[in-house]
C-alpha cells in the first residue's frame, strides 16, 4: 500500500499514520460511558475490555505478522494462573501481580516461539493448536498446583492502589481493565507504527523476500510472539484478579477459537478491529443468551455468517470497502483511501490488511 | 387549577397505597449450563423445576415466583460469577439456584456470601462447596457421601482386592479417593489403578491392562454423557464379564441412556447412587409419571436435585412468611426434613448439606428392559468429609 | 505380552479408520481449493443424526441407512456450497474460517433443538454385535466391519483417482490449480463434486461413529480437532496421507495408552507436533 512515485520520507509516512484521529478520541470517550449509562453492566464491560486486550494481542500476531495461532489461550491461562497463584500465596497486590503474570507468559511465549517460528501455513496453525492442547493437559495433570478441574481456590485480591476494593458492582474491575487496555493499546499502536511493525507486515506479505532484504525474520517473529504472549498473559491476569477465580477454562481450545473468531469478526490487522470485535461478539452473546439460554448459539452463528457475507474482512474491513466503493468526484478514486466520510475515517483508524489475492 | 393538583395528588397517593399492598414477586436466578457439552443436565434440572412449579402453583406465601435463566455454557467460573453478580445487581434476584458444575458453584458462592443471598445448589457434588458461603444450601449429593458408603459396602459384601480405573480429573479423583479410603479402612486391598484422559479416551488399552491383571473387582468412574456406554461396550469386547468380575461404579455408569446404548453388556454392573427413576415408592411412581407426561422423559439425578431444591425454596419461604432476607431463609432451611421421591432427606443444620439414603443397585433385566434395581442401602448418610473435619 | 497388545492395536486401527473416513474429505477439498471448511464435522454430525432417525424412528435396517446418511450429508453440502460457499472461494482464509464456524454454531444449536441435548443410543443389528475369537485374539465384530468398510472405500477412492478421467482432473487441480484451469478443466465444477463426495464420506463416518464413540450435539466441535490433526499430519490433498496419518494416530494413541498410560492425552499432541516439525507439509503433502 505504498505511495507509488512519491519519494516520501519513511519516517514521515510512519509518523503521519501514527497521528491520532478524532474518531479514536471519540471511541475512548465512549468507552467511559458504561460508568454513567450502564452501571449495572460494569462486570460485562470489564470482561469485554479483558477480551479486547486478549484479541489485541492476537492481532499483533495474526493481523500484522500473519501468524495464525489456534493456541493463544495458553498464554492467557499462564498469566491467569500466575496472578492467581501469587494471590493465593498471600501477595494480593494487583499491579505487581500483572507484572509477574506478563513476565511468566512472555517467557512461555518466547520459549514456544522457537518451535513456532520454524513452521508456516497449516503446520503453523496445527503446531500452535498442539502446544495449546498440551499446556491444557499439563495444567489438568498438575492439579496439585492449579486446582485441576475445580479451579484455583483462595484467590483474594487486595484493594487496587490501596484504596479501590474489587466490589460487587464492578466499578473497580472495569476501571482497572479499561486503563490496562488503554495502556496496552498505546504500546501496540506505537509498535505497529514503528519500523519493527513494518517489518512484521513485510513478513506477513512476503516471507521469502524479507530475509533477502536483510531483515531477521525469525528473530522478529520470535519477538512478536513473545510480546503477544506478554499481553495475553496480562489479559489473563486481569480476569483472574477481577473475578478472583481461575479455572482450566482459561486455557482451553474453546477460548483460543473464540478469540480468533472475535478478531476476524472485527477485522484483523486494524487495531480497533480487536476492540470492535470483542464488543460486538460479547454483547451479542450476552443478549442472545439472555433471550434464549438454550439455543442462542444459533443466532450467534447466524450473525457470524451474516457479517462474512455482507462485510468481508471483518466489520472494520467491510466498512472500509463500503467507503471505498462510494462514488466520489466523477468516478476517480478519492485522494485518501476510503474517502473522507465517517466510514472511511473509521476504517483508517489503523493501516489496513490487504485482501488475499488468489 | 387547584382542583387538578388536588386530583392528581390524591391519585398519586392512591397509587402509592395500592402498590404498597401488592407484594413484589420473589425473583429466583437460575444459573446452569443450558448450552454446550453439559446441556442435557440443565434440560433435566429445568424440567423438574418447571414441573414443581406447575404442580404447586407459582405463588408462595402470598408472593409470586419469577424465574430468570442464565446460561454459563459449561465450565466457566468467571462467567458464572459475573452472571450471579448481574442477577443480584441488575435483576435484583432474591435467591440464586441451579449450579450443575463445581467450579461455577464455587465462584458463585463468593457472590452469595458477599450479597447475603440464599443459594441453592441443585447438583454440584464436591464436598467443599457448602463452605463457600453461609447462605449456601445443597439438595443434591456429595461425591464422598456416595463413594465412602460404597467402599465400605464393597468390603462388607465380600470384595477383598480391587483394580481402579477412573478419569484423570478432579471429580474422578475425589470419587476414587473416597471409595479407596473407606475400602482400605475396612481392610480391602487395591491391586492397581489407571487413569484415562478426560476427552477421547479409547478405553480398549486401559481395559486390556485391567484384564491382564485379572482382578476380582474393578472400580470405574467416568463422567456422564457418551463415555459410560463406550466403556461398557469395551468391557464386553475385551471379554470382561460383569457376572464374573465385579464391576463397581458410580451411578452415571449405568444411567438410562448409557444402558440403552450398552445393551446386555451392562447386566450385572453394580452402582451406587442417591436416586433412580425405578425407585420403588408410591411418591416416586407418581413423580415419574408426572415428569414423563410433562417432558417425555424419565427423571434422573439432575431432575431430583432440581425438584427437591424447589421444595426447599417453597418451604423456606412459607416458614419465613415470604421474607427473602438471606439470614431468614437459611435459618428456615437448616434442619428441614421431608419425604422426597428419592426417599427421606434432610438438611444438616451444621453444614447446610443434604442428608439422605444412598442406594446400591445392580443392572437387571426387568420386563425386557435394563434397569437399575436397588438391592441394598445405607441410610442417613451425611457428608463424611465435613463430618470428619469437625473437632 | 504380545497377544493382548495385538488386540489393542486392532482396536486402535479401527479407531484410525474411523478418523480416516471423517477426515479424507476435508484433506482433498482443502488441497484442491484451499477452502477452509471448518464445518466439515457438521456434515459428519448430520450423517449421524440421519442414521438415528432412519434406524430408530423409522425402523430402517442398519445397512440400508448407511448409504442414506452418505447421501444426506452430500446433499446438504451441495446446498450449502451453492448458497454460501461459492461466494467465498476468492475470500481470505479468515473469512472462510468465520463463515464455517458460524455454520458449526448453527448446526450444533439446530441439532440440540431437534434431537435434544442427550446422547443418542443406537441399536446395531445383532450380527454386528459382540466379538469373534481368531487365533486367540478377541476382535470386536463392529470394529471388523468398520475396518472392512473403510478399506473398501479407500480402494474405491484410490482406483477412482488413478484410473478415471475425473480422478485425473482432480489430481491435476490439486497439483496446480492455475495450470489445470489453463488446460480448460472446470475446476469449480470438479470441486463441487469432490466437496459433495468428501462431505458424504464424513456423513458416513459420523453414522458409523455412533456405535463406537457416541453422538451428541457437540460432536461437530469435538471431532474437528482430531480431523484437523489427521489432515495436517497426512498432508493436504492426499488420500494416502490421510490413511497413513489416521492409522498412525489411532494406533500410536492406543499403544501409548496401553504402555504408558500416564502420558495419556499428551501422546497424540506430541506426535502431531513432532511430525509437523519434521515434515511441515505432512507425511505425503506437496507444498
Amino acid at each position: 500500500m505504498g505511495a507509488a512515485g512519491t519519494a516520501a520520507d519513511p519516517r514521515h509516512e510512519l509518523a503521519s499514520r501514527a497521528r491520532w484521529r478524532g474518531l479514536e478520541a471519540a471511541f475512548w470517550l465512549a468507552a467511559l460511558s458504561p460508568f454513567l449509562l450502564f452501571p449495572s453492566h460494569l462486570q460485562l464491560a470489564s470482561q469485554i475490555a479483558i477480551t479486547a486486550l486478549f484479541a489485541l494481542s492476537l492481532d499483533l500476531l495474526l493481523g500484522y505478522a500473519g501468524i495464525v495461532s489456534l493456541g493463544h489461550a495458553a498464554f492467557f491461562g499462564v498469566g491467569a494462573y500466575a496472578a492467581g497463584l501469587l494471590a493465593k500465596g498471600g501477595w494480593g497486590e494487583p499491579l505487581s501481580g500483572l507484572a509477574v503474570a506478563g513476565a511468566a507468559a512472555g517467557l512461555a511465549g518466547y520459549a514456544a516461539s522457537f518451535i513456532v517460528a520454524r513452521v508456516r501455513h497449516l503446520a503453523l496453525i496445527m503446531v500452535t493448536l498442539g502446544l495449546g492442547l498440551l499446556v491444557h493437559e499439563a495444567a489438568n495433570k498438575a492439579h496439585w498446583l492449579t486446582g485441576g478441574a475445580d479451579g484455583l481456590q483462595g484467590v483474594r485480591m487486595w484493594p487496587l492502589l490501596g484504596r479501590f476494593r474489587f466490589d460487587l458492582y464492578g466499578y473497580t474491575a472495569y476501571g482497572y481493565s479499561l486503563v490496562v487496555l488503554a495502556l496496552a493499546f498505546l504500546v501496540v499502536r506505537r509498535l505497529v507504527h514503528s519500523p519493527f511493525g513494518l517489518s512484521l507486515r513485510g513478513i506477513r506479505e512476503n516471507p521469502v523476500r524479507m530475509p533477502a532484504l536483510g531483515a531477521p525474520s525469525r528473530s522478529h517473529i520470535r519477538k512478536a510472539y513473545a510480546i503477544a504472549a506478554v499481553l495475553a498473559g496480562i489479559a489473563g491476569a486481569l480476569l483472574a484478579q477481577t473475578t478472583e477465580t481461575v479455572s482450566l477454562a482459561t486455557l482451553d481450545f474453546q477460548r483460543s477459537a473464540e478469540v480468533l473468531v472475535i478478531l476476524i469478526l472485527g477485522g484483523a490487522g486494524r487495531l480497533y478491529g480487536s476492540l470492535v470485535g470483542a464488543v460486538i461478539f460479547l454483547v451479542a452473546r450476552d443478549q442472545f443468551s439472555g433471550l434464549n439460554p438454550q439455543y442462542w448459539y444459533f443466532w450467534l452463528g447466524a450473525l457470524l455468517v451474516l457479517v462474512v457475507m455482507v462485510l468481508p474482512n471483518g466489520v472494520l474491513g467491510g466498512l472500509a470497502r463500503l467507503a471505498d466503493a462510494r462514488p466520489s468526484s466523477g468516478g476517480r478514486p478519492a485522494p485518501s483511501p476510503g474517502g473522507r466520510g465517517i466510514v472511511g475515517r473509521l476504517a483508517r483508524l489503523a493501516p489496513s490488511r490487504r485482501d488475499r489475492t488468489s | 387549577m387547584r382542583r387538578i393538583v388536588i386530583g392528581l395528588g390524591s391519585l398519586a397517593v392512591l397509587l402509592a397505597v395500592a402498590s404498597a399492598d401488592a407484594q413484589p414477586p420473589v425473583k429466583i436466578g437460575l444459573i446452569m449450563p443450558y448450552s454446550g457439552q453439559f446441556a442435557d443436565t440443565a434440560t433435566q434440572m429445568d424440567n423438574a423445576i418447571k414441573l414443581y412449579v406447575k404442580r404447586k402453583g407459582d405463588t408462595v406465601a402470598g408472593r409470586k415466583l419469577e424465574f430468570i435463566r442464565r446460561d454459563t455454557g459449561g465450565v466457566a467460573p468467571d462467567v458464572a460469577k459475573r452472571l450471579a453478580q448481574e442477577l443480584i445487581v441488575r435483576d435484583q434476584v432474591d435467591i440464586l439456584a441451579g449450579f450443575v458444575l463445581t467450579p461455577n458453584a464455587l465462584a458463585a458462592g463468593d457472590v452469595s456470601a458477599e450479597a447475603k443471598k440464599l443459594m441453592v445448589v441443585m447438583n454440584a457434588a464436591t464436598s467443599i462447596i457448602t463452605t463457600k458461603s453461609p447462605y449456601l444450601v445443597r439438595t443434591s449429593v456429595t461425591t464422598p457421601q456416595l463413594n465412602e458408603s460404597f467402599g465400605a459396602w464393597a468390603f462388607r459384601s465380600g470384595t477383598r482386592k480391587l483394580y481402579s480405573m477412573v478419569s484423570d480429573f478432579g471429580p474422578a479423583h475425589d470419587a476414587e479417593g473416597a471409595f479407596q479410603r473407606a475400602f482400605k479402612e475396612a481392610g480391602g486391598e487395591v491391586v492397581g489403578s489407571v487413569r484415562f484422559p478426560v476427552a477421547n479416551p479409547d478405553f480398549s488399552a486401559f481395559v486390556q491392562r485391567a484384564k491382564d491383571l485379572n482382578p476380582e473387582a474393578i472400580y470405574i468412574w467416568v463422567p456422564g454423557g457418551v463415555q459410560p456406554a463406550a466403556i461398557g461396550k469395551t468391557l464386553a469386547e475385551r471379554g470382561i464379564d460383569p457376572k464374573k468380575t465385579r464391576i463397581l461404579g458410580q451411578g452415571e455408569l449405568t444411567e438410562e441412556e448409557a444402558l440403552r446404548s450398552m445393551g446386555d453388556a451392562g447386566l450385572g454392573i453394580i452402582t451406587v447412587y442417591h436416586y433412580d427413576y425405578n425407585h420403588d415408592s408410591a411418591m416416586n411412581r407418581e413423580f415419574v409419571k408426572a415428569y414423563h407426561e410433562a417432558s417425555g422423559r424419565n427423571p434422573n439425578i439432575y431432575s431430583i436435585g432440581g425438584y427437591d431444591g424447589m421444595h426447599l425454596i417453597y418451604e423456606a419461604l412459607k416458614k419465613t412468611g415470604g421474607k427473602t432476607d438471606g439470614d431468614a431463609l437459611v435459618a428456615a432451611a437448616k434442619g428441614m426434613q421431608w419425604e422426597s421421591p428419592r426417599g427421606p432427606v434432610a438438611i444438616d443444620p451444621e453444614t447446610r448439606d443434604i442428608i439422605q439414603t444412598v442406594y446400591i443397585r445392580r443392572v437387571e433385566k426387568v420386563g425386557g428392559q435394563l434397569r437399575n434395581v436397588e438391592f441394598d442401602k445405607v441410610e442417613n448418610v451425611k457428608d463424611p468429609v465435613k463430618a470428619r473435619s469437625k473437632p | 505380552m504380545l497377544v493382548p497388545v495385538v488386540g489393542v492395536l486392532f482396536d486402535g486401527f479401527a479407531y484410525g479408520m474411523l478418523l480416516f473416513l471423517l477426515s479424507v474429505g476435508l484433506s482433498v477439498t482443502l488441497g484442491m481449493m484451499n477452502f477452509v471448511n471448518l464445518a466439515h464435522c457438521s456434515f459428519a454430525m448430520l450423517g449421524g443424526y440421519v442414521m438415528i432417525t432412519l434406524t430408530q424412528t423409522l425402523g430402517w435396517p442398519f445397512l440400508a441407512a448407511l448409504p442414506a446418511a452418505f447421501a444426506a450429508a452430500a446433499a446438504a453440502s451441495v446446498l450449502l456450497e451453492r448458497a454460501l460457499y461459492r461466494r467465498l472461494y476468492r475470500a481470505s482464509d479468515l473469512d472462510q474460517c468465520l463463515l464455517t464456524i458460524g455454520i458449526v454454531f448453527m448446526s450444533v444449536a439446530a441439532a440440540a433443538y431437534v434431537y435434544g441435548t442427550t446422547q443418542q443410543p443406537i441399536e446395531t443389528p445383532p450380527y454386528l454385535r459382540g466379538a469373534v475369537t481368531w487365533l486367540g485374539l478377541r476382535l470386536g465384530v463392529y470394529r471388523l466391519f468398520l475396518i472392512a468398510t473403510a478399506l473398501a472405500i479407500t480402494l474405491v477412492l484410490v482406483l477412482a483417482l488413478e484410473y478415471t478421467r475425473f480422478g485425473a482432473q482432480v489430481r491435476a487441480a490439486v497439483d496446480n490449480q492455475r495450470m489445470a484451469r489453463g488446460l480448460g478443466i472446470d475446476v469449480d465444477r470438479r470441486f463441487a463434486i469432490t466437496f459433495a463426495l468428501g462431505s458424504g464420506l464424513a456423513g458416513l463416518g459420523g453414522a458409523l461413529a455412533i456405535e463406537m464413540v457416541g453422538l451428541d450435539p457437540v460432536f461437530a466441535f469435538t471431532y474437528l480437532v482430531y480431523v484437523l490433526i489427521v489432515v495436517s499430519v497426512g498432508g493436504l490433498g492426499s488420500i494416502g496421507g490421510s490413511f497413513a496419518a489416521a492409522t498412525l494416530l489411532g494406533v500410536s494413541d492406543v499403544a501409548g495408552k496401553y504402555y504408558v498410560p500416564e502420558l495419556g492425552a499428551f501422546l497424540i499432541y506430541l506426535v502431531m507436533v513432532g511430525l509437523l516439525m519434521w515434515r511441515p507439509a505432512g507425511l505425503f503433502g506437496r507444498r
